[in-house]
């Protein structure tokens, strides 16, 4: 590896950029990864920024259950983000269906329909496992092990 | 010729996704078309599929944000069917989480709004102060947003005396701060220009639109559930309406931020008065409820909720519906985003009308859009929305 790639990978993992898209989610979710940007949380500090546009994204992060009419946006937006690119399914809903398991227009999981690199429980999600869930992705993306 | 442009459904203003398809002549607005399909997931289907202590927790996640609103809603409906009232003391604990829950709603929404306003700083400090709140909603009911508070028949556990002392020094806290807000809303030039005489929504045309909740008050007409159908125990309660009658998104910030105060006004009576005895009745787990219908009506933080079911004798609802205020209110933001003769809308303005609303898509995905024509639409790229959007420019002209 060169010292180049060495520095640009030291340095996404000291920025990654989120991107929230909710895929169907009851909101809760949604709420508490904002709650993650003010200043109780302040996620800021290890260098996320929640960006409006896929193109400038590193990490998305997808709440609620997939219903039929989000899929093939959440495909599109997944496509249109830049390699590298990584997937957090937070809340019970995203990582196997919750309370929605069963519903006619959702699937089952996240994963079955766009590969997943991290899964925070909890409905809805805390917003401290959310920052616990980030800090551990950033150190393997650090190590290269996802 | 008038163009079209899609917002959505993933754009940063707003979390939800909600797609705007707005037709623009110039700078200004001419039509507006709404779809908020994206999130419909058949809640509704799926209650008639489970046993009624179940639905409770599927009805809750109908809206995080309103979720005590909902499982009210819900409990009032099935003690409806099995003719039971929950006991006194579970009536004034379910108030006090309600209004909590409307309190942090507001706030919620306040701070969202002045984001897509561009105000950051306002931003964090009303999210900031709205974390005390989360702090009491855990520390009475267990978790933060989705409390899982209301049960058939009361409420899930008791108030303790230490938690009723922190609540009390947190309602000191919130009102003080929200005077401060008040002031800096009313001294603030840029907001005032940016929210007076911005979506103008006419008391006569609220009404013919079936707007509900805050909203509705905003346009001077005095509508609240708690008032006119008092569901638990709101009759004993004292309260203002509050209402404003400038109709515009300045009125809806200062008709949420009055209502704050109402509300801890009102916990405070509730935690002075709250009647001893039992918190909730003993109802078995599974049960059945005799057949019948019933409707139940709640002053949720947006407006008006109805939740209606039918009952066929079984252990599960026929059919269960759900009427949520956004739905109602989503009208309004066709008429107020369109411009008419002396009224002008520009683009720059569809975040600070569409956030005046305070629209919740999750709970307004009830509707199950089916035209086929317009979900192929969505399908396709922006170049081919832009291609057919002049197309049909051409053939107007
Ligand atoms: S995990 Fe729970 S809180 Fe989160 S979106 Fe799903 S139902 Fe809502």
């Amino acid at each position: 590896m060169g010292l180049v790639e060495k520095l640009v990978k030291k340095c996404r993992a000291r920025s990654p950029w989120i991107l929230l898209f909710d895929t169907g989610a009851c909101n809760a979710c949604d709420i508490e990864i904002a709650a993650c940007l003010t200043p109780r949380y302040d996620v800021e500090r290890f260098g996320v920024l929640a960006r409006g546009s896929p193109r400038h994204a590193d990490i998305l992060v997808v709440t609620g259950p997939v219903t039929r009419q989000a899929r093939d946006r959440l495909i599109r937006i997944y496509e249109q983000m830049p390699e590298p690119k990584y997937v957090v399914a937070a809340g019970t809903c995203a990582t196997s269906g919750g309370v929605y398991w069963g519903c006619y227009n959702t699937y089952p999981s996240l994963d079955s329909v766009i590969p997943v690199h991290a899964y925070v429980s909890g409905c809805p999600v805390k917003p401290e496992a959310i920052l616990k869930a980030i800090s551990i992705l950033v150190e393997k993306i650090e190590k290269g092990e996802v | 010729m008038s163009f079209e442009i899609s917002i959505g459904p993933q754009h940063p203003i707003h979390v939800e996704p909600l797609m705007l398809r707005l037709s623009v002549e110039g700078e200004l607005i001419v039509d507006v078309d709404v779809d908020v399909s994206y999130i419909h997931r058949g809640i509704e289907k799926a209650l008639e599929a489970r046993p009624y202590i179940q639905g409770l927790y599927l009805v809750e996640r109908i809206c995080g944000i309103c979720n005590a609103a909902h499982s009210l809603c819900y409990c009032l409906n099935v003690e409806q069917l099995l003719g039971k009232e929950a006991p006194p003391r579970a009536k004034y604990l379910r108030i006090v989480v309600e209004e909590l829950s409307r309190i942090h709603s507001h706030l919620l929404w306040l701070g969202h709004y002045f984001h897509t306003l561009g105000f950051e700083t306002l931003f964090m400090y009303f999210w900031r102060d709205r974390e005390r709140i989360m702090d009491m909603l855990e520390l009475i009911t267990g978790n933060r947003v989705t409390t899982s508070y209301n049960t058939i028949g009361g409420v899930r556990r008791d108030l303790t005396p230490e938690a009723e002392q922190r609540l009390r020094r947190t309602l000191d806290y919130i009102e003080e701060r929200m005077r401060y807000y008040e002031k800096v809303i009313d001294s603030e030039p840029t907001i005032l220009a940016r929210t007076q005489g911005v979506g103008i929504l006419k008391p006569s045309d609220a009404v013919r639109l079936g707007v509900v909740g805050p909203h509705l008050r905003a346009s001077g007409v005095k509508h609240d559930v708690r008032l006119d159908d008092p569901y638990s125990g709101h009759d004993e309660i004292p309260f203002n309406v509050i209402t404003w009658d400038t109709c515009d998104c300045y009125a809806r910030v200062k008709v949420r931020i009055r209502e704050v105060y109402e509300s801890v006004n009102m916990i405070r009576y509730a935690l002075d008065h709250m009647p001893s005895g039992d918190y909730r009745l003993k109802i078995p787990p599974f049960f059945k409820a005799p057949p019948g219908e019933s409707l139940s009506r709640v002053e949720a933080p947006r407006g008006e909720l109805v939740h209606y079911s039918i009952s066929d004798g079984g252990d599960r609802p026929y059919r269960y519906k759900v009427r949520t205020p956004t739905l109602a209110n989503l009208l309004s933001v066709v008429e107020m985003l369109r411009s008419r003769d002396g009224y002008e809308v520009y683009i720059a303005d569809v975040p600070a009308i569409l956030g005046g609303i305070d629209p919740c898509i999750c709970c307004s995905a009830r509707v199950m859009v089916t035209d086929e024509a317009r979900r192929r639409r969505t399908i396709m790229t922006l170049e081919d929305v832009i291609k057919i959007s002049r197309e049909r420019g051409a053939k107007r002209r």
